[in-house]
């Protein structure tokens, strides 16, 4: 069909002026689609980062032993009902044996247990009451990410190591190396030697969270092989809530998804992007309105034309190829410039984690590029059919005779 | 069996209706005619008589309403859009008033367009034989001017041009110096008549023109539908 590439390409430069205007309202489309894409990619992973970056997915965790049921008997009252949860106490045993079993599910990427307690960390006359978090040793930044955060010394946790805030060792008036005292609620005490400062932005982990390594911990909080939770994060993070209910599913544990405990979040990015969405789908609209109309002008202008290619031999389906390939043309010219321009635009935008307030927060990598080009490519082909189609089916004698 | 294999073209009792019931308009009765290998025949008949029609219906571009039209012993009647075309592609070519050439285009791939439309592409051998036609119908100083670029009597010769170059066994021309001057006409008929008398090409060409229809072999006239002998 080189020849019809021929004609196709021949008809387009006819009218150079038409062509390039209607290539660069495509363009402008695809820029739209891709700017739309990369703005609501980039907000939405500015807002993750901000909020659940240091966030597991899922937490896996044993599940709460059932209260025994409070009957009511003639002639009393329950006047109150106090429920206590046991897991707090018990954790999950056997961690191992269920990292196992989790791993079986592709869309896990990472996991990691963790023990948790309460206690205080002692430095002379200085106290403050800490969170105790065990953690294993090479998995200590898989959900925090302490490596994006340290301000001295290492995220690495080994035997009687300690990482806490920067903020939480000013308090305490230490540094890296130094010694101090942990002691868990229940009484028992271990002496630890500050491995590493971290500074996150999240007060909760620079001020009030002592994370130990993860032997330390389970001899400390008196709870051998066991942790309370496991944490996981997924390839997709919306997949969440599904994930959750397929793991409580198969596992029996008690699976929460972080959209359960930051419900708003979830929802303001889903509106997000169905808004970016809308725009995508009309900016799609416009390329196959604009290419359609152009194209319908043009058929109808060469319509004598087109009879007098059907009385000396071309066949209908040739007609429709030089028609549908104009269409494909334009959309891929338009898609690439497209590209191009956003590209040109976009690239110098900082990327998502180094965004300052009152910046854009536009990631190129998620402006789908390659699907803007193919989604032009399509939609201007499928705009030329309509038109290419009543071309291919003109009565040749009608045409010829006007 | 051996007068037949002069026939080229056999048309029996063609009748072409147009519109339905109370607007329909009969115009062409019942014609019926036989045309001959090599011969050049003029189609006459007064302005609204039916040769466009006519020549519509011998050329596979329109379908009779009712009657038979054999071409070099097929039966084109029913055949599909697909099988016409290809016919059309191989053995008849077409002449019309106003010239049609692709305005894009230059006068060689005007010429070229019938067989590279077939092939897919333009060999050098097409180029070739559309530079000879050219070259025959005395072009051959214009063979990359575009379409736009040439005068009205030019377009035409580069229009027969392009009407013998698959080689056709008929030529069918509707009025092809109904839009040029005296002097230019009489040019176009004097070429046709060179070709036609070089090769076995039949031509038929309508007219109201008798000095055009003169020039050919023999006369069909047209009148109220019918074949006037
Ligand atoms: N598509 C059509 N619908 C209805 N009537 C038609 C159509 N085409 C042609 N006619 C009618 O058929 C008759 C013959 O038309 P045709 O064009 O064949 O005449 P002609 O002999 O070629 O005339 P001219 O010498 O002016 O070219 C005319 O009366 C015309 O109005
Ligand atoms: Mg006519």
């Amino acid at each position: 069909m080189l020849y019809g590439a021929k004609m196709a390409w021949r008809y387009l430069w006819s009218s150079p002026g038409q062509t390039v205007l209607l290539i660069a309202g495509v363009a402008a489309a695809v820029f739209i689609f891709i700017f739309m894409s990369a703005l609501i990619g980039g907000l939405a992973e500015l807002l993750v980062n901000r909020t659940i970056g240091n966030l597991a997915h899922v937490s896996v965790e044993a599940p709460d032993r059932a209260l025994p049921v409070l009957v009511q008997q003639p002639g009393r009252q329950v006047l109150a009902m106090r429920q206590v949860s046991t897991r707090a106490r018990l954790g999950l045993s056997a961690p191992a044996s269920w990292e196992k079993i989790l791993r079986e599910f592709h869309e896990v990427e990472t996991i990691a247990p963790k023990l948790v307690g309460g206690g205080v960390l002692i430095r002379g006359d200085v106290t403050r009451q800490v969170s105790i978090n065990g953690l294993r040793p090479g998995h200590e930044s898989s959900i925090i990410h302490f490596d994006r955060g340290m301000v001295a010394g290492s995220a690495l946790l080994r035997g009687d190591g300690l990482l806490i805030g920067k903020k939480l060792a000013d308090d305490l008036g230490i540094g890296v190396g130094r010694t101090l005292t942990l002691r868990a609620d229940d009484g028992n005490e271990t002496s630890l030697t500050v491995s590493g400062l971290f500074s996150l932005g999240v007060s909760q982990l620079d001020e009030n969270s002592a994370f130990i390594e993860m032997g330390t911990a389970q001899a400390l909080l008196d709870r051998p092989g066991r942790v309370s939770v496991i944490e996981i994060r997924l390839a997709d993070l919306y997949a969440a809530p599904a994930m959750a209910r397929r793991i409580h599913a198969a596992t029996g544990l008690d699976a929460t998804p972080w959209t359960d405990t930051n419900e708003e979040l979830f929802e303001a990015l889903k509106a997000q992007g169905n808004t970016g969405s809308i725009l995508k789908v009309f900016a799609m609209i416009t390329v196959v309105i604009g290419v359609a109309s152009a194209l319908m002008l043009t058929t109808f202008r060469r319509r004598s034309e087109i009879g007098i290619m059907r009385a000396f031999g071309a066949k209908r389906r040739f007609i429709l190829y030089v028609f549908v390939l104009q269409g494909s043309l334009i959309g891929l010219a338009g898609g690439l410039a497209g590209a191009v321009l956003a590209i040109a635009a976009l690239s110098p935008f900082p990327p998502i984690d180094q965004v300052q307030p009152g910046q854009l927060p536009v990631d190129l990598r998620q402006g789908a590029i390659g699907l803007a080009v193919l989604l032009t490519t399509l939609g201007a082909t499928l705009a030329a059919l309509l038109p290419a189609r009543s071309a291919s089916r003109l009565d040749p004698v009608d045409a010829i005779q006007q | 069996m051996s007068q037949n294999h002069d026939q080229l073209l056999v048309v029996t009792d063609v009748h072409k209706v147009f519109g339905s019931e109370e607007t329909a308009t009969h115009v062409l009765k019942g014609i019926s005619f036989t045309l001959y290998r090599g011969e050049m025949v003029a189609l006459i008949g007064a302005s609204g008589s039916g040769k466009s029609t006519l020549l519509n219906i011998l050329g596979t571009l329109a379908r009779p309403s009712a009657g038979q039209v054999m071409m070099l012993g097929k039966d084109l009647t029913d055949a599909d859009d697909e099988t016409l075309t290809d016919f059309r592609n191989h053995h008849i070519g077409f002449v019309f008033q106003f010239h049609h050439l692709l305005p894009e285009f230059t006068a060689l791939e005007n010429v070229v367009f019938p067989t590279a439309v077939r092939e897919g592409r333009e060999r050098t051998t097409a180029k070739e034989r559309g530079t000879a036609l050219l070259t025959l119908v005395g072009l051959d100083d214009r063979l990359h001017y575009r379409a736009t670029q040439l005068s009205g009597g030019q377009k035409q010769r580069v229009a027969i041009a392009r009407a013998l170059m698959n080689q056709p066994e008929l030529v069918l021309a509707d009025e092809p110096t109904g839009n040029l001057d005296r002097a230019s006409a009489l040019q176009v008929m004097e070429l046709l008549a060179d070709i036609n008398a070089e090769s076995q090409t039949t031509f038929l060409i309508s007219t109201h023109d008798d000095q055009i229809a003169a020039r050919c072999s023999r006369q069909i006239v047209i009148q109220d539908g019918v074949i006037d002998a």
